[in-house]
């Protein structure tokens, strides 16, 4: 018998702190098998968020920079400007990327920072206790929208890939899912390509991924993803939202 | 005839496992299971069972969050 599937050789041997079913642990587990196929271990340079991603530095087995909350796209501007030959990546939460770091990730984008951005994106702040985030959906019950979001109060939920389309500076926008099998597999092809964007100097790449979070949706792990399949992808389609060929 | 399980196998490391049961759900064959042992971490972890035709086709492993399952496939296909 031949060992056909094991552990990437860039995630160390830590054992995750996400919660059972969290999308969080599928995405760093395919970022770690894309270092691994692309070979990047020596170029690769992570940025981290502040939320639930935030401790990637222990997972990785490579250079990793925590970044103050919601400025990973100012961060990775500066590691990119100062070293331009390596591949710089940020990984951000939606109440990160979205929320708090909105100015940063827009800006970075409309400049067309050769960055690679992974968005994880859950509709809520996971790591704080389920609050709502601007990428909450309407009607979804959170710890701070009790009787569920309400456009006239709340507003909408913000669809971060179609925003940074209308920006000539990016080159790459994709979202995909991590809820089922074959999701995953599209998830990991998404980020060679987001990657590869990277390297050809096109511009700003990023992948939003609509991760399950079954702690704070109280749901348990295979509710979690059926959701993700009826509602959360109908109001964030799955698919390419921007590509410019290089 | 071929016996089927000689096609393939899993292993789980169950200190890894935090039980959330995407293996059992999307194994073809269902050959995993949830035990009611309670690993180091308090979770109930799933364990694997021989005899069920486990083709090594490793979508356990690619849906298992903690990447904690290993997979074996036989080498005469």
């Amino acid at each position: 018998m031949k060992k056909v599937y094991s552990r990437p050789k860039s995630l160390k041997p830590a054992h995750f702190h996400y919660c059972p079913g969290c999308g969080h642990s599928i995405v760093n587990r395919l970022i770690a098998e894309v270092i691994d196929e692309m070979n990047l271990g020596d170029k690769i340079i992570c940025v981290a968020p502040a939320g639930c991603g935030m401790l990637i530095y222990n997972y990785f087995d490579v250079d990793c920079l925590e970044s103050a909350h919601g400025r990973g796209a100012a961060v990775a501007t500066g590691i990119k400007r100062v070293r331009p030959d390596n591949l710089v990546v940020s990984y951000q939460g939606d109440g990160d990327l979205a929320a708090i770091g909105t100015a940063e990730s827009f800006h970075a984008a409309n400049r067309g920072e050769n960055i690679t951005i992974i968005f994880v994106n859950n509709g809520v702040y996971g790591m704080t206790g389920g609050q709502m985030a601007p990428t909450t959906i309407l009607d979804q019950v959170t710890t701070t929208t009790p009787v569920g979001r309400i456009s006239e109060k709340a507003g909408h939920p913000v669809r971060m890939c179609e925003v940074l389309a209308v920006l000539d500076g990016t080159s790459y926008l994709e979202r995909v899912a991590v809820h089922k099998p074959a999701a995953i597999v599209a998830t990991k092809k998404a980020l060679v390509k987001a990657f590869q964007h990277q390297m050809n100097k096109t511009g700003f790449s990023m992948v939003e991924i609509l991760s399950p979070c079954p702690t704070n949706w109280k749901m348990d792990p295979l509710q979690a993803c059926k959701w993700v399949e009826d509602v959360m992808s109908k109001q964030f389609p799955i698919g390419l939202v921007k590509e410019v060929q290089c | 005839m071929v016996t089927q399980a000689t096609k393939g196998y899993i292993e789980i490391d169950q200190e890894r496992c935090k039980g959330c049961s995407f293996c059992i759900e999307y194994c073809p064959k269902k050959a995993i299971f949830l035990t009611d042992k309670l690993n180091l971490k308090g979770y109930f972890v799933a364990t694997y069972k021989e005899g069920n035709g486990c083709t090594g086709c490793a979508i356990c492993a690619i849906v298992c969050p903690e990447v904690a399952i290993e997979v074996y496939r036989g080498g005469t296909a």
